[in-house]
This record gives C-alpha cells, sequence and structure tokens, in this order.
C-alpha cells in the first residue's frame, strides 16, 4: 500500500534555533528544513531570525541573506532570481513556488520553507529531479518533422503561434507535479501535470509532424490518465499556467482520434 | 547490475495503448446518471408510502423497471471502474490485484442480484 505516515528515518526533529539579531525592532521568524545525506541523522527544522529592514523582499532574498550571514551550511538551488530559471522551486508556507518571485508580505506568521513534497532530498532544500527531468525528455521536447528543412526557417501563422500561449513559457521548476497526489503515488509511471503541459505544447505546433505518434506514446492508463483534474497544479503554478487544461486537451485528442 | 537509465526507467515499457476506452465510459456514464439518477429517485420517492403490493406495481411497470435496470447496470459499473482506478492509486503488488478481483465480483454479484429481483418484481 501506498505509505501515509513518514518513515522512522524521515521524521522531522526540532533542530537549531540561531540567535536574533540585535538592535532590530523588525524582526521575522524562519523555519527551514533541514537533512544532510552525511551526518545519518533525521532531517531537522532550524529556526532564523532575520533583520527585515535589511532584507529584500522575496523568500530568495531571506534565503540568500541566512547563507551569507548565518548559516553557510544551508543548501538551495537559485540562479536567475527572476523568475525565469525555474531552479529555487520549493515549498514556501504550504505552497509550491519558486523563492524568487514569491513575496514574503504574502506570508502571515512565520515563514516555513520545506523542499519540493514527495521527492527524494538530495540536501536540505534541494529535491532529486533526475525521473522528473527523464519524463521530460520521454516526450520529445522538440520539433519532430517528416518533410525536409525548409531553407530558411519552419514558418507558422499568428493563430497558430497563439497556441502556444501559455505552454511555452513553463520553466519546468516541478512546483505543479510535486503538488499533485497522483505524481505523489505512481510517479514511477504517471508522467505528472509538467511533462504532461510540454507534451501538449509539441502536440499543438502547427509544425510538428509527430501529433499521431506522440499520441500513441501518451496512451496509457498511468502515463495519462493518471490525472484526475485534482487541478493542484494550476493552483500552484508560478507562473500562472494551466496545466490541467493542458491534461485535458489531450484527453479530448485522444477522444476525437478514436470516435 | 541493470545499467537501467533514467530515461529508461522514466519510459519503462512503453505506452499500453489503452485507457482512452475507460476514460469515455467515465465521462457518458457520468452524464447519463446525472439524469438517470434523479428520475428514478422521483419513481422512489413516489413509491414511498404506498402498500407492499402498490411498490411492486410500480416496478412491474416498464418504464421504471427498465430506469431501475439501466440505472443499476450503469452505476454499479461506473463504481467499479472509479474503484479500481483508486485501488491502482493506493494499492501495490497483489494487494492491488486481490482488491481489483474483489470489486469485480462484488460489482457484477450485485448486477446480478439487482437484476435477478427487478425480473422476478417485474416479470
Amino acid at each position: 500500500m501506498v505509505e501515509f505516515a513518514l518513515p522512522k528515518n524521515s521524521k522531522i526533529t526540532t533542530g537549531k534555533t540561531w540567535p536574533k539579531p540585535s538592535g532590530s525592532s523588525n524582526i521575522r521568524k524562519f523555519r527551514i528544513y533541514r537533512w544532510t545525506p552525511d551526518d545519518g541523522k533525521n532531517p531537522r527544522v532550524d529556526t532564523y531570525f532575520l533583520d527585515m529592514d535589511t532584507c529584500g523582499p522575496m523568500v530568495l532574498d531571506a534565503l540568500i541573506k541566512i547563507k551569507n550571514e548565518i548559516d553557510p551550511t544551508l543548501s538551495f538551488r537559485r540562479s536567475c532570481r527572476e523568475g525565469i530559471c525555474g531552479s529555487c522551486a520549493m515549498n514556501v508556507d504550504g505552497i509550491n513556488t519558486l523563492a524568487c518571485i514569491y513575496g514574503m508580505d504574502e506570508i502571515k506568521g512565520d515563514v516555513k520553507i520545506y523542499p519540493l513534497p514527495h521527492m527524494s532530498v538530495v540536501r536540505d532544500l534541494i529535491p532529486d529531479l533526475t525521473h522528473f527531468y527523464a519524463q521530460h525528455a520521454s516526450i520529445m521536447p522538440w520539433l519532430e518533422t517528416k518533410t525536409n528543412s525548409p531553407a530558411k526557417e519552419w514558418k507558422q501563422t499568428i493563430e497558430d503561434r497563439k497556441k502556444l500561449d501559455g505552454l511555452y513559457e513553463c520553466v519546468m521548476c516541478a512546483c505543479c507535479s510535486t503538488s499533485c497526489p497522483s505524481y505523489w503515488w505512481n510517479s514511477d509511471r504517471y508522467l505528472g501535470p509538467a511533462a504532461l503541459l510540454h507534451a501538449y505544447r509539441w502536440i499543438i505546433d502547427s509544425r510538428d509532424e509527430a501529433t499521431g505518434e506522440r499520441l500513441d506514446e501518451l496512451e496509457d492508463p498511468f502515463k495519462l490518465y493518471r490525472c484526475h483534474t485534482i487541478m493542484n497544479c494550476t493552483n500552484t503554478c508560478p507562473k500562472g499556467l494551466n496545466p490541467a487544461e493542458a491534461i485535458s486537451s489531450i484527453k479530448k485528442m485522444m477522444l476525437e482520434r478514436t470516435l | 547490475m541493470r545499467y537501467l537509465t533514467a530515461r529508461k526507467r522514466a519510459e519503462g515499457n512503453g505506452a499500453s495503448g489503452t485507457g482512452t476506452a475507460h476514460h469515455w465510459y467515465m465521462q457518458v456514464s457520468a452524464v447519463a446518471l446525472a439524469f438517470m439518477v434523479p428520475t428514478l429517485l422521483y419513481i422512489l420517492g413516489s413509491a414511498i408510502g404506498g402498500t407492499h403490493e402498490e411498490v411492486l406495481a410500480t416496478f412491474a411497470r416498464p418504464f421504471p423497471a427498465l430506469l431501475t435496470g439501466m440505472t443499476l447496470f450503469v452505476a454499479v459499473m461506473h463504481f467499479n471502474k472509479g474503484a479500481q482506478m483508486m485501488i491502482e492509486d493506493y494499492a501495490r503488488g497483489s494487494m492491488r490485484r486481490a482488491l481489483i478481483m474483489l470489486v469485480i465480483s462484488l460489482s457484477y454479484g450485485t448486477i446480478a442480484t439487482g437484476l435477478f429481483a427487478l425480473a422476478k418484481i417485474a416479470l
């Protein structure tokens, strides 16, 4: 059966509480998940205090400040700090989001930061995305053509190009897939919202000539039909995309070619 | 060592090429039940308070009898397929197989019992 409780060695314990900065009245408390494979100990939640008068407005600003000024062992991914690279995806205040574009003014009370749920943790806030990326690769995220390449470029009408809006913007941060209960329980076979959104992006591309083959590759009770339209993916997407709609469009295309 | 790459692990055995019929059945049966269940409830409601003979006479009429039979079949098959999907979501290995067999047996048993009872009343 699916495990609904954490195994013994994954139970979270209370960690270290770091001292408050002195001489400030605008202090905020951060509770951050910590785990390292090096010491063999259970994960813990460390408590940090930051002077908000000297901290940027986003959650990533706070994490960088903690790493730079309090605890250099805190590990997390980050790169662009403007919601383009998708590196800093994590669970902030119970919501999967990008730390760089999530303002701390949106959070009431303590700021609770955990890694993306239901993924193997490499260290602290860094999840192992190997399988997630392999699933993305499996949907052939590139243009598949049979006709000879044109001399200059594959052309597309403005209307056809518009069909890609709301799809191509996905930055593969994994917020949607890791918020999906179907993906939690069956990620070994279910592709998840992110990979399916990308699959639809290529299915709907007017220049692609492998639409039928792409649908063939998705027609499976687990790969596609494990989506039960829970909509967590759409609720959590930090880019405001709608993977649930993309999945339902794939299902519709499956029906259209059957009936 | 299996030399299993991340890509191979993600692709597994490929796609089975099934699932669309199941999805279509669930959609169609859900819409059908949205009409059938309220109608059946209305008929059941109108039979409440009558004598035993009056209730039997209600379900001996063609429309209530056919509707009851069809609702029973469609609803239980909807449950059957939905429950199977739920079991596939949460159960693994032998437990999954055993539960699916149980649900299928329960579903067909319920349909057979219900249709037998209906036939006894209506025929």
